[in-house]
């Protein structure tokens, strides 16, 4: 505090100085310059991102078609002889292995949230908070090989599910986080009046603070799902990837499975044109996924903001 | 009333069953998905310490942090050639990216009308979500050979002929390379820097930028004396925590850098980070040594990741403004 009151006098000790040495019309020039240059910064932010977004979209439409939905990649003669083939098994793959890492990180995601919100008297949350912060911001492809070494080499192979796993692991920290900060914002005379009707403390977090804040725990979850799946790195060392079909459901879980951003990264740096190609349709489905995922959550947030 | 007091009477053992475990029970459950998680953290650290052991006792810490020779064929590994790739792509991603973006914050927080701010901040949220293997597939279809076409051969050949001391430091020019890897992750790391910056500035007190108004200050007299000092915890914190995902990106990266493991880097030509040559080579770690040295990397790179993580909240919390967290 007294750091702060010390350099606040400075800065206007050296603002008055500033007033007084230049005249109104060069200080207004100064303003417009540097608008100039924050709109010129904008531009350049925003002009190659929408750049990329422009390329990937063009040529992934113009890349799709049905047996991109329909079919499986098989081997490259296929693709060079003209036979149908596409991404049915990497899409399938993506949801069942998002699908359960969903399953796992949204139980122990909202739980830690809860803790961190709810318990925060509790000696373990801000522990939890630390460790839960450091998960976060640890890079995907450790979590990769973390789920390697606990699933995928005891096991002796790749998985579905060793994926879902590594997906868990960059998944639930969001959502821990995201969770925390919505139970923050439920105003406390929710609690009190909950708590004043004799309610115990676990039914007053499941009945009343949980569904006044279910629309936030949503949108977590959405950009928990929307982070997670475009990971390629953690699901390279786990799930690897599979040119075909599996014969059964049971075979996206117990073997090798394919998904779509660890597919994109195989053909991108495949040596066969036909499969770039394909490589830019995964690229649009995959943007399209995230889109829509980010887009919901923000049409959430926006219509509980308006409320 | 006879019959209520005496149903009372009858469910009052459920209720204390109810009451008393219910909560206990509840914050059980609670408290070990906490442990779970932290247990989760640490994991990571221990799993991949504990498996980079057989390369530590092989070369030694130190040793293996600063050789260079990583080769998998004669079972000689040094991380140095990735650290050094990890540290120049992230720091130079860093500082191309930080002005621009700085710059979109505070063009959005403070000049720009609603409607354009609110457009913009969905855009630059957007993406922060794109797919670091999308963002991958333009470079290599996309960046790579019109960068390698148009600025990197004729550089190079300029360079040739008007500047060859340069040609050391330029390399001959590949196409995959640092340099391309390092603008693709200013690009990516751009709109973090930008989110952050932008929370900051807009958590600044009105009655800060009014009270410098009231002094006739102009409108970036305001900004620059009353805004940007305020909210600069917040706002080099961000470019911390954006450097600290610079470091940890992964594919992007791998599919731009060119993937050489051999020292000395240049400028056009290929290179490799600790994330990249992870990606490309635990599958196919050839043997035990191999493997235990990607181990390591991948501690190094947990270590690296901590400590700017924990930089960048302690920034936070010593730029506080009166005890508040910009």
């Amino acid at each position: 505090m007294a750091d702060s009151t010390h350099t606040s006098r400075h800065e206007y000790g050296s603002l008055q100085r500033y007033f007084t040495s230049e005249n109104l019309k060069s200080r207004y020039r100064h303003g417009r310059v540097m608008l100039a240059l924050f709109v010129l910064a904008a531009i350049a932010v925003i002009v190659p991102l929408l750049v990329v977004i422009t390329y990937v979209v063009v040529n992934g439409i113009s890349a799709i078609n049905l047996d991109f939905f329909t079919q499986d990649l098989g081997s490259p003669t296929r693709a060079m002889l003209g036979r149908p083939t596409g991404l049915g098994h990497s899409i399938i793959g993506t949801l069942v292995v998002d699908g359960i890492a969903l399953l796992i990180a949204i139980p122990i995601g909202i739980g830690a949230g809860i803790m961190l919100s709810e318990y925060a008297d509790h000696p373990l949350s801000p522990v939890l908070r630390i460790f839960n912060d450091t998960l976060n911001g640890m890079p995907a492809i450790l979590k990769g090989m973390l789920a390697w070494t606990i699933i995928v080499r005891p096991m002796g192979t790749f998985s579905g599910w060793a994926g879902a796993v590594a997906l868990s692991f960059v998944m639930i920290p969001i959502i821990a986080r995201a969770t925390e900060g919505v139970l923050q914002i439920i105003p406390w005379s929710i609690r009190e009046a909950g708590l004043a009707l004799g309610l115990p403390r676990w039914r007053v977090v499941l009945s009343t603070v949980i569904p006044a804040a279910k629309t936030g725990l949503v949108t977590g979850i959405l950009i928990a799902f929307a982070r997670a799946v475009g990971e390629a790195a953690p699901l390279l060392l786990t799930s690897l990837g599979n040119n075909y079909y599996s014969s059964s459901w049971l075979g996206y879980i117990t073997g090798p499975v394919d998904t779509l951003p660890a597919r994109l990264y195989s053909l991108a740096i495949s040596p066969y044109k036909e499969w770039h190609g394909m490589g830019w349709a995964a690229g649009i489905v995959l943007l399209a996924i995230v889109m829509i995922a980010f887009i919901a959550a923000r049409l959430l947030t926006r219509n509980r903001k308006e409320k | 009333m006879q019959h209520t007091s005496a149903k009372n009477i009858a469910s009052r053992p459920i209720k204390k069953i109810y009451r008393r475990f219910g909560d206990r029970i509840f914050q059980s459950t609670i408290v070990l998905v906490g442990l779970a998680i932290i247990a989760l953290a640490i994991a990571l650290a221990v799993v991949l310490l504990i498996d980079g052991g057989a390369a530590i006792k092989e070369f030694g810490l130190i040793n293996f942090l600063f050789s260079s020779t990583w080769n998998p064929v004669t079972q000689v590994f040094g991380a140095w050639p990735f650290i050094l790739g990890t540290l120049i792509t992230s720091i130079a991603a860093l500082l191309i990216s930080i002005l621009p973006a700085l710059g979109v914050a505070i063009f959005t927080a403070e000049y720009a009308p609603k409607w354009l701010a609110t457009w913009i901040d969905y855009f630059v949220d957007l993406l922060a979500a794109v797919p670091s293997v999308v963002i991958g597939i333009w470079g290599i279809f996309v960046m790579v050979p019109y960068a390698q076409a148009n600025i990197y051969q004729p550089v190079a050949r300029w360079a040739a002929e008007s500047a060859p001391w340069l040609s050391p430091v330029l390399g001959n020019p590949s196409g995959y390379s640092l340099i391309t890897a390092t603008v693709v992750l200013s690009l990516m790391i751009v709109p973090y820097t930008v989110a952050l910056a932008r929370d900051a500035i807009r958590l600044v007190p009105q009655e800060q930028r009014e009270a410098a108004w009231a002094l006739g200050a102009t409108r970036w007299e305001v900004m620059r004396m009353a805004v940007i000092p305020y909210a600069r915890g917040g706002i080099i914190a961000g470019a911390v925590l954006s450097f600290g995902r610079a470091i940890g990106e992964t594919m992007a990266v791998a599919m731009l850098i060119g993937n050489s493991n051999s020292l000395p880097f240049t400028l056009f030509g290929p290179a490799a980070t600790m994330p990249s040559v992870i990606v490309n080579e635990f599958r196919e770690a050839m043997n035990t040594l191999h493997l235990s040295s990607l181990m390591v990397v991948g501690f190094v790179l947990f270590v690296i990741s901590l400590v700017v993580n924990l930089i960048a909240s302690w920034l936070q919390r010593f730029f506080a403004v009166g005890g508040r967290t910009v």
